[in-house]
């Protein structure tokens, strides 16, 4: 009994610390975007071309064939009411509010979170990070702060090339494969999409940005405290896997939380 | 040493779960003096390093530098007694995606407002002082480890630090590679002159660096005394040590000669 409530008390503790821990460790990363200084933005242009640029490619391909399939699962299903003029507007209203902030996000997740997680949990076990402080630079700034405004950049950015390319990937199956008719999509469209859909979008891919980069940045910075052990590169791969999956599930949640604040 | 220490550590205990691996430091460190901590490997010597750094936090005890105790001073406080420390990490913790001249300029393009040429011409004088002439555009994975350590010592030295800290410079190489260390420290200490920490435990080669030695044994400092009188103490554990690092690597007399 006591060895339960031993285990109970250890749990509560190492999450209430780790919470806690990664709050400060937010807080002072925001001091530090609003206080950095102008010289840094060739730190924060590479950290976009790492976490934006390079994830472009993966965000074209899932979004041309996440809106493809949703026209293809569209027309079939509108075409049972003889309603697939509104192909479009189904397409655009699902990319735009749900699966374009989402998707985009669970991809950056996996090519530049893992990658974030990974770089500062090696950083942190071969003491660069205490060689840092040592120098008196502070890491939130120097290596946390571009991080976390390239994030902040880039997620709105690709989610806004995976909902136009997955728009035209609808376009193309279902208009040209399955012969809907191309002024009804677009009429749909322009007729269904209100600025409201938009926001809601851009708001989501805010947040998920900020989670992301934050989940990963922090999970790395703290490797040498994870409870789940493990030192060196077994460390490192193993929080760089935890950072990942408590990103997409986490995504996830705050996706239902914002939509029914939005809704 | 009548004067005012720079460092003080005064009955710092650290305690990981069960295990006190520190049981009361009390030790003095010296303004440009070298103060050399000793001891047998696991003993915790690095640890006390750490601490001065303010990168642990100990379990109860003070650390003073300058008089200021550096677990109760603000964010602010502690960086402004870091911007005089220098630190040659065991490894060398090398920034690994950076080049070594992007290593060395590190420090100044982020603590200094020096232009781009004074940088340039700064790191190239701190490499020609290393011997590394020619390897700035090097990746740390590129050179050896001799090399690495040269180039932490290049990157602790940089911005003229007051405190220099150095955790086991010459583990790991070779006799001539850990000469060509002791030489870079002495020539430059004898023309930047720092104050330095130095654990080690190349003993008794340290011994003609150090102004102190300090003994770790059992969680806690023996004495700091220096060399001289460290190599004749009557403490038994000194002598013990002493003894098992210096002495005869035969069991008799006869075996010896």
């Amino acid at each position: 009994m006591t060895r339960i409530l031993n285990t109970v008390g250890e749990l509560t503790l190492y999450y209430v610390n780790q919470a806690g821990r990664m709050g400060i460790f937010l807080a002072f990363v925001i001091y530090h975007i609003i206080k950095l200084p102008y010289y840094k933005i060739a730190h924060v242009i590479k950290q976009i071309y790492i976490i934006g640029t390079l994830s472009v490619f993966v965000i074209v391909f899932t979004g041309a064939f996440t809106g493809m399939v949703l026209a293809l699962q569209g027309f079939n299903t509108l075409s049972k009411f003889g309603s697939e003029g509104l192909i479009g507007s189904v397409v655009a209203l699902s990319l735009i509010r749900e699966l374009g902030p989402v998707l985009a996000a669970l991809m950056v997740t996996g090519r530049a979170g893992s990658a974030i997680c990974a770089e500062i949990g090696i950083m942190r076990n071969s003491e660069q990070i205490d060689a840092l402080e040592c120098m008196a630079i502070d890491p939130h700034k120097y290596i946390m702060a571009p991080k976390f405004i390239a994030a902040l950049v880039s997620v709105p950015l690709l989610t806004a090339v995976f909902n136009v390319v997955g728009i035209f990937g609808g376009y193309i199956v279902g208009v040209k494969l399955m012969g809907a008719n191309e002024g009804a999509f677009f009429t749909s469209m322009y007729r269904d999409v209100e600025f409201a859909d938009i926001s809601m979008g851009f708001i989501k891919s805010v947040c998920f940005g900020l989670l992301i980069v934050w989940i990963c940045a922090a999970k790395g910075y703290y490797v040498h405290m994870e409870r789940s052990g493990g030192f060196g590169a077994e460390g490192v791969s193993r929080v760089t896997t935890s950072a990942v999956v408590l990103s997409s599930v986490s995504i996830l949640v705050l996706d239902y939380i914002i939509t029914s604040l939005l809704i | 040493m009548n004067a005012q220490p720079m460092i003080q550590m005064i009955d710092v205990r650290k305690r990981f779960g069960a295990q006190e691996v520190l049981r009361g430091i009390n030790l003095s460190i010296f303004e440009g003096k070298t103060t050399v901590i000793v001891g047998e490997s696991g003993q915790g010597k690095s640890l006390i390093i750490k601490h001065i750094l303010g990168l642990m936090k100990p379990t109860s005890g003070k650390i003073l530098v300058n008089g200021k105790d550096i677990n109760t001073i603000s964010r602010k406080g502690l960086k402004e007694i870091r911007a005089n420390f220098g630190v040659l990490f065991q490894h060398a913790a090398l920034f690994d995606s950076m080049t070594v001249f992007e290593n060395v300029a590190l420090p100044l393009r982020e603590r200094t407002k020096a232009s781009a040429e004074e940088i340039r011409n700064k790191v190239a004088e701190m490499l020609t002082l290393m011997d590394l002439e020619g390897s700035g555009e090097k990746y740390p994975a590129q050179i050896s480890g001799g090399m690495r350590k040269r180039v932490g010592l290049a990157r602790a030295l940089v911005l003229n630090p007051k405190i220099v800290f150095f955790d086991e410079p010459t583990t790991g190489l070779d006799i001539a590679k850990s000469n060509e260390i002791y030489r870079v420290f002495f020539r430059t200490q004898t023309k930047l002159g720092y104050t330095s920490v130095i654990v080690s435990h190349d003993v008794p080669k340290i011994f003609k660096l150090a102004d102190y030695v300090a003994l770790l044994y059992n969680g806690i400092i023996q004495d700091c005394i220096s060399p001289e009188d460290f190599q004749t103490s009557e403490n038994p554990v000194i002598r013990e040590f002493v003894e098992k690092t210096m002495g005869h690597i035969y069991e008799s007399e006869r075996m010896e000669g």
